[in-house]
């Protein structure tokens, strides 16, 4: 279980706990946090997850991404380099107090 | 017009499926895809993606999943219409006339939208000013490829589609390519030609960048690019091209006066019935307590709808439950031979 905390682009700030091994995408959709589409559902094909980690330790200490998740963040709205898809972000007790920012929008 | 007893709105999995539980109990369907091609999500999406969760089958692809369906409906001989939308609906004594964008117009007692997550158009610029030009300058798309010969063409995106075109282009067309970062996801030979077409300065290859803003005055004049730390630079340019992927929108489908859960709709478990009399939503776009979005689902559902369809198709027949492996109406329809 982890605090999580997501910022829509507008500034409101929602919290959720969220159970270990759900992702955070799935953290958002389950406690309907506006602002994260995940249109196919975490297979990592659409790019509507798609959240900033605004906090450079917090970015660094986040798993690597896997092959494809750039490929799927060029197709992203507004891709920076501290891009990350939340449908592959899972949560565990590592992640107790992180907090994603969201885009504009997801498209 | 085109009489049926069912429209199928999605060549997918779940749409296929349904269209097999339709010819077995002997109801005719016409089908109808945005895509050029069969398949939906598992086509377009990962063809070459094992799934590992179809039922007695260990593992296959989307395309193989996706050629087999196509195999056991065949019997049946339904038509497709493919790159084609279903646009309008309308109900008129107990039939819905259904158009689609390319003018094709049906006549039936059912729908039954097996949409996924919507149908796929281009992702588009975020930049609004990028609209005005939608479809003349701005494109995402290409048709025609002379009209860029001895043109500025600035290309976006690190797939294969960028990647081709801006080799393509660079043989009559000043190219410039323009991705956001410094690796490409497209084929590792195209991504090779593209260093080689910029070391020689055949295209100018900028990284690192993405698109700020088009400018014109009544034609396009050039694209203003910047970079995440905030230096821009402006590029001539008499054509923008953009390149990144697809994305799912629902579409003409939220017209329909149907109810909606964000982008799903909501149907009944006994027959996958929308609010709509006549109108089955089944697949990832329907929606109801313990919804699993697994193929597996989809094809329940299907052969559930399909049973809910032969009421509206043949009001005066009442439904019988046969098995294939027994019953010999089904083997004639199926064309099988003892």
């Amino acid at each position: 279980m982890a605090k999580i905390k997501y910022i829509e682009f507008n500034g409101t700030e929602h919290e959720a706990e969220v159970a270990n091994g759900l992702s955070v995408m799935e953290g958002a959709i389950q406690n309907d946090i506006p602002g994260i589409d995940a249109d196919c559902g975490g297979g990592m094909s659409c790019a509507t997850c798609h959240v900033y980690i605004n906090d450079d330790e917090w970015f660094k200490k986040l798993p690597e991404k896997e092959m494809g998740e750039d490929d799927m963040l060029d197709q992203a709205f507004e891709p920076k380099s501290n891009s990350r898809l939340s449908c592959q972000l899972i949560v565990s007790e590592d992640l107790e107090g992180l907090t994603v920012h969201m885009p504009e929008k997801q498209v | 017009m085109i009489k049926t007893d069912v429209v199928i709105i999605g060549a997918g999995p779940t749409g296929l499926f349904c269209a097999h539980q339709l010819g077995i109990i002997g109801l005719k369907c016409e089908i109808v895809d945005n895509l050029d091609k069969i398949g939906g999500q598992c086509i377009e999406l990962y063809p070459d993606k094992p799934i590992y969760d179809i039922p007695a089958v260990p593992k296959c692809t989307g395309e193989e999943l996706t050629n087999n369906l196509i195999e056991q409906i065949k019997p049946f001989n339904f038509n497709f219409h493919l790159s084609d939308r279903v646009q309008e609906l309308k109900n008129e004594n107990n039939k819905w006339l259904v158009k689609t964008l390319n003018g094709k117009e049906f006549e039936t007692p059912n729908i039954v939208i097996a949409g996924g997550v919507g149908s796929f158009e281009p992702r588009k610029f975020p930049t609004k000013s990028a609209e005005k030009y939608d479809g003349k300058s701005v494109l995402y798309s290409i048709k025609d490829k002379t009209i860029f010969k001895d043109k500025s063409v600035v290309i976006f995106g690190g797939g294969d589609s960028a990647l081709d075109w801006a080799i393509e282009l660079s043989n009559s067309s000043k190219v410039t390519l323009v991705h956001r970062r410094d690796e490409f996801r497209g084929a590792p030979a195209s991504v090779q030609k593209i260093k080689e077409l910029s070391d020689n300065k055949t295209i100018d290859l900028i990284t690192k960048y993405s698109i700020k803003d088009v400018k014109g005055n009544g034609s396009l004049e050039s694209v203003e690019i910047k970079s995440e730390s905030g230096e821009s630079k402006v590029i001539k340019a008499d054509y923008v091209l953009g390149f990144f992927g697809l994305i799912m929108q629902l579409g003409p489908i939220v017209e329909w006066g149907l109810n909606l859960d964000k982008k799903t709709i909501p149907v009944n478990t006994e027959n996958f019935e929308t609010n709509k009399k006549g109108i089955f939503a089944i697949g990832d776009i329907c929606t109801y307590p313990g919804k699993l979005k697994l193929i597996l689902s989809g094809f329940h559902e299907g052969a559930l709808a399909a049973r809910g369809c032969f009421k509206y198709a043949r009001p005066d027949e009442k439904y019988r439950f046969e098995f294939t492996t027994a019953s010999s109406t089904i083997k004639d329809r199926l064309g099988v031979k003892e």
